[in-house]
């Protein structure tokens, strides 16, 4: 693989360490798009709009990801980050919306479906925005990691 | 070539995984009426609904509807003729599914028109004149009791009943039997318990000629 990177980072156990990060980051990244596409597409639930923000953020994540494994780019990790911020940044209203602490006047979305509604709760806890911010939150995590290990 | 292999791995295994999901998923949608949950068929035959047609009819289509949705306005008129070319045969339920915001309140007059024996003609006014008491899909309660006053209801009657305990009951019954039902979309029919394969006018003809020809040839 090494021969193939193109910015090469100095040491290439740290390197591998990175990829690893990027990759675990890529796997949350695919399996919230399919599992995003399998809610929408084959349950038929409806997505808010808030929802559908979430995935403009997302669903780039499961492409762009892969283009920074192969070859190993760090600079992923900059452009990833682009993404994974704002999307975090939604998922965290989205959850303050449905948990209540954000009051119905600020609702962004009172036609269609109301994104303070929770369509799906698992355990009795788990709701779809829950698990975008847990998605998102991890992503950020493990990118983040790349950059402390990268300047090591 | 490792971390090649390792990527290519999880990206099947991603995919097996949803292709495997979804074809489980809608093998459980596709159940038969035969294996409706008994909720579901608790729900559908309910008996306190305005019905059309006569009781030993063959075929039962259970409507879901809201009288400010556009497309039952539309559908109504040929559900009627098809009852119309098959007199005695099918017998019509209507269920209300206010999804419009504002559109309880019109579901509760169009309620309190059984009572003065009006509802049918209450309700083929309203959804034809949809376009003027629900301006820009806003359902507007006045607009609609304007509607109806050609219908000889007692008026003052009407607006008192529309408040009535009973007549709030069957309608969360109704919204509640919709959501066991999983109805989102209206109109939402079930012919025989059967819902729709995919929503269209042509398809619900399918379903009832199909039922017709299964329960009306004996």
């Amino acid at each position: 693989m090494a021969e193939m990177t193109t910015a090469a980072p100095p040491n290439p156990a740290t390197s591998r360490h990175a990829w690893t990060l990027l990759f675990i980051a890529w796997l949350i990244a695919a399996a919230s798009t399919l599992g995003a596409l399998f809610l929408g597409e084959v349950m038929h639930l409806p997505a808010c709009v808030l929802c559908w923000y979430q995935r403009i953020f997302m669903f780039p994540l499961a492409l762009i990801l892969p283009l920074g494994l192969f070859p190993h780019d760090a600079r992923i990790s900059r452009y990833a980050l682009a993404l994974a911020v704002p999307g975090w940044l939604i998922a965290a209203f989205h959850q303050l919306l449905v948990a209540g602490v954000i009051p119905e006047r600020i609702r962004p979305c009172t036609q269609g479906v109301p994104c303070s509604e929770k369509v799906i709760e698992w355990f009795g806890f788990l709701t779809i925005p829950l698990l975008s911010l847990a998605a998102f939150s991890a992503i950020i995590a493990l990118i983040s990691l790349t950059f402390i290990r990268g300047s090591k | 070539m490792k971390q090649k292999t390792m990527f290519i791995v999880a990206l099947v295994a991603l995919l097996v995984v949803f292709v495997a999901g979804t074809l489980v998923y809608t093998a459980k949608q596709e159940n038969p009426a035969g294996a409706m949950s008994e909720a579901a068929v608790t729900a559908l035959g309910r008996l306190h609904a305005p019905m059309l047609g006569p009781m030993e009819a063959p075929v039962v289509i259970v409507e879901f509807l809201d009288p400010a949705c556009g497309t039952c306005a539309a559908f109504y008129p040929r559900v009627k003729q098809i009852m119309a070319a098959n007199p005695g045969k099918i017998r019509l339920k209507v269920r209300y599914a206010p999804f419009h915001t504002g559109s309880d309140k019109v579901v509760a007059a169009l309620e309190a028109t059984r009572k003065q024996d009006k509802f049918w003609p209450a309700l083929e006014a309203l959804l034809a004149s949809q376009d003027a008491w629900a301006p820009n899909h806003t359902p507007q309660i006045e607009l609609a009791l304007q509607q109806l006053g050609g219908l000889g209801l007692d008026m003052d009657r009407l607006r008192a009943d529309m408040t009535a305990p009973e007549v709030a009951r069957v309608i969360a019954q109704d919204v509640a039997d919709a959501r066991t039902l999983n109805v989102t979309k209206t109109p939402e029919y079930f012919v025989n318990g059967r819902p729709l394969p995919s929503f269209g006018f042509e398809q619900l003809t399918a379903l009832i000629n199909e039922e017709l020809r299964a329960r009306g040839s004996r």
